[in-house]
């Protein structure tokens, strides 16, 4: 049991500043992806030259990625490695540089892309200048978090902090692997990437897939593991599961890359590992999602009665449901079909919006309450309106794109009975047409739902509590628990 | 279990569990990539693949400033309907001078592997001035300001330089006369004189006004001349050859 940490004065200033700029982020980024998925209804959208798909597409992807996910992860890393440490961050001053410097980053590389700056390769497109600001504001944030980490005083570190740990240097690593690139003049945007060809594309799927591995899986794995049992109120479900899958996730997703060039130039060896690792990496995928779901036994009642639980749990079934999917697509024959289609992209926001967007809706709302020393939210009925929206979009979105991807797929290997291709390609434009439009539904569900957390942050923060609450509550007060150390949450199953 | 017990080191020492992390995740990216360097294993050699021109460089970062990867790939599978589709299966020699690679992953309009000739000049300057006029179901952005807005053409031997070091072979007479070499291939034989550009960059250069406007070398005419190039360099009796002949 701590001594300290309830005289501890932690810093919660920066967490509220990364919290807002997440909701921020959140609105810009759901907003921009409705934008564009308009385009592909309605295409005179396209506002040339700067408001084309083509340079709004990595907006959307970058605001939700790294400006609302990683706002996210900032957020509740910081909170975390306070929390479990039991002591203050390390260094105010380098912690609010970096949330300044990562918000500059976030604003230089979006402008960059309408302004047609890019380096042109997916989820590393900003240019030199930008990637070599984010590595100063990342080794800033990498000091703060692993000085936070050394002073601590708890013995352990807690498994969370493990997972954030790992996130933030393996990204270090692929930034700085993936970003090599020759500026054509110091005064100038553009720059030549170090790799060509074959070398280019297998650096650039090695980033690519372990952005998804290291940024949007262990980052959220690390909220996933302070928050859960937080919500429950029950320790992490098995602490030997949690070492097992999390040395086996991070050694195996790293070869996953290949899985995204299958069929390629690439050598035919390297597609082979890629697959092969793609389906080993089910098994510790799912050793993540049963360790947060079970940390629920002995408290299911609360799933009935908490919607920011539910958003948690659904969230892991989200989180499972993709990453079964994902080793099903990076077997070649499957990927023959999948590639290059909205399978892919439906695939994606099974896990974007499910697993990276809930688990961070569910830590959001246990943050704010804490971080502003509310009683509890505004509304716990709103959280279950959210829950319901938000829900129903992403089953519009993904359910469209997984009919106009498979049947893309099959119409573009279609024969005639004389042995000619069936459709021309823009047949399958056209028969895309009614996804596309579900897949905006979709999207504005989700977005609805946010705008409702919106609202019940605003009202919470303001000091707001909604009276005549119909739903059970689990109080949330803000001095009710002090944290639950690392020894007591692994102390129960030890 | 005694590994288990071991574990309680790194939960203790946070910068051994660092060292341990990197370690852990540096292997798998030392496998696959570290091999595919030595170049004469990945890359086949085959005829006939060239350095862009100038020219077709200005359009290869025009082609990228919009995003074009963003819905058309460049990567013709080995898949029977993609060959017919598109033609023979994309090989790792006519990418190899893509900083970066252009191969994408998402085909919301078609592959553009082989888009080179398939279609004339005409057709792509209508089709990129308002795609909807010659395909009315596209759902492709439009991109008419190419017409008006100047090639950037200036600094065009920087571009080559800088490329020069990443692995480019650009000769010292291609970097010396990357500019005019451009302004010469956008310009045509009938106008201008293409032996030097022809001696640099082969006789198959194409060297023509692609937008139709005399006065003016526009983004048009690099985005066409690049569009036109693509797919066309590898002679594929060659190739044929060196793959034993199997189709």
């Amino acid at each position: 049991m701590t001594t300290a940490s309830s005289k501890v004065e932690y810093n919660y200033d920066v967490v509220k500043l990364f919290t807002l700029a997440t909701i921020f982020w959140g609105i810009v980024g759901f907003s921009a992806g409705i934008f564009i998925a308009l385009q592909m209804v309605f295409p005179d959208l396209n506002i040339e030259p700067y408001l084309s798909f083509g340079r709004l597409r990595p907006v959307h992807t970058s605001a939700v990625i790294f400006a609302f996910g990683g706002n996210a992860l900032f957020a509740t890393s910081y909170f975390v490695v306070q929390r479990t440490c039991g002591v203050r961050l390390w260094s105010d001053g380098l912690a609010k540089f970096t949330f300044w410097g990562y918000q500059i980053f976030i604003v230089m590389a979006a402008l960059g892309y309408v302004l047609g700056v890019t380096q042109g390769k997916e989820y590393a497109e900003p240019e030199w200048y930008a990637d070599i600001w984010l590595t100063i504001v990342w080794v800033a944030y990498l000091l703060v978090f692993l000085m936070t980490v050394i002073k601590r005083k708890e013995p352990h570190l807690y498994v969370a902090n493990w997972f954030y740990l790992a996130f933030i240097i393996t990204v270090a690593v692929l930034h700085l692997g993936n970003g090599l690139a020759l500026p054509v003049d110091a005064v100038g945007a553009k720059s030549y990437s170090a790799f060509a060809g074959v070398q280019s594309a297998m650096i650039q799927w090695w980033y690519g897939h372990n952005a998804v591995g290291f940024f949007l899986t262990a980052g959220f794995l690390g909220m996933m593991y302070y928050f859960v049992p937080k919500q429950a109120g029950r320790p992490v479900y098995s602490y030997r599961l949690s070492i097992v899958h999390f040395w086996s996730l991070i050694f195996i997703y790293i070869w996953a890359g290949p899985h995204h060039l299958h069929y390629t130039a690439l050598p035919d060896w390297a597609q082979t590992l890629g697959m092969t690792f793609s389906i080993m990496l089910w098994m510790p995928s799912w050793g993540g999602m049963i360790n947060g779901v079970m940390t629920l036994s002995g408290a299911w009642n609360k799933l009935r009665e908490d919607p920011v639980l539910q958003f948690m749990i659904v969230s892991l079934a989200f989180y499972g449901m993709s990453t079964f999917e994902g080793p099903l697509m990076s077997i070649r024959y499957v990927n023959a079909l999948s590639h290059y289609t909205d399978w892919t992209i439906g695939h994606v926001h099974s896990g974007a919006l499910g697993w990276v967007g809930f688990i961070s809706f569910g830590a959001l709302y246990y943050l704010v309450p804490h971080l502003w020393g509310r009683d509890r939210l505004y509304s716990i009925r709103l959280v279950s309106v959210h829950l319901w929206i938000a829900t129903l979009g992403i089953v519009c979105y993904i359910a469209a794109m997984w009919v106009s991807g498979i049947m893309q797929g099959m119409m573009w290997r279609d024969y005639n009975e004389m042995g000619f291709l069936k459709y021309s390609f823009v047949e399958s434009v056209m028969a895309m047409k009614p996804f596309y439009a579900i897949r905006v539904l979709g999207g504005l569900l989700y977005l609805a739902g946010a705008l409702v957390m919106v609202y019940n942050f605003y009202r919470t923060i303001k000091g707001d509590i909604r009276e005549s609450e119909p739903l059970e509550v689990q109080k949330q007060s803000k001095n009710a628990s002090s944290d639950v150390n690392n020894n007591d949450m692994q102390g129960a199953v030890a | 279990m005694s590994l288990m017990n071991k574990h309680e080191k790194l939960e203790r020492n946070s910068l051994l569990l660092l060292v341990c992390v990197i370690v852990t995740v540096l292997v798998g990216g030392i496998v696959e990539i570290i091999p595919l360097f030595r170049m004469e294993t990945v890359i086949e050699p085959v005829d006939g693949v060239r350095p862009y021109t100038p020219l077709e460089l200005a359009g290869q970062n025009i082609y990228v400033r919009e995003g074009c990867y963003n819905c058309h790939s460049q990567q013709i599978r080995p898949l029977r309907d993609e060959v017919v589709r598109y033609g023979h299966y994309s090989l790792a020699a006519e990418s190899m001078y893509d900083h970066p690679f252009q191969w994408g992953s998402k085909r919301t309009g078609p592959d553009l592997a082989r888009v080179g000739g398939k279609y004339s000049d005409e057709w792509h300057i209508a089709h990129l001035v308002e795609p909807r006029d010659l395909v009315p179901e596209s759902i492709m952005p439009s991109y008419s300001f190419l017409l008006e807005r100047g090639a950037k053409l200036h600094d065009l031997k920087s571009h080559l330089k800088a490329l020069r070091t990443v692995g480019v072979p650009y000769t010292d007479e291609m970097i010396e006369f990357a500019e005019k070499d451009a302004i010469v291939q956008a310009t045509g034989e009938a106008r201008a004189d293409t032996a030097g550009l022809e001696e640099r960059y082969g006789e198959a250069v194409n060297a023509r006004d692609f937008d139709g406007n005399p006065d003016l070398i526009s983004e048009m005419d690099a985005l066409i001349a690049y569009l036109q190039v693509l797919g066309t360099m590898v002679d594929f009796e060659a190739a044929k050859a060196v793959e034993g002949g199997e189709e």
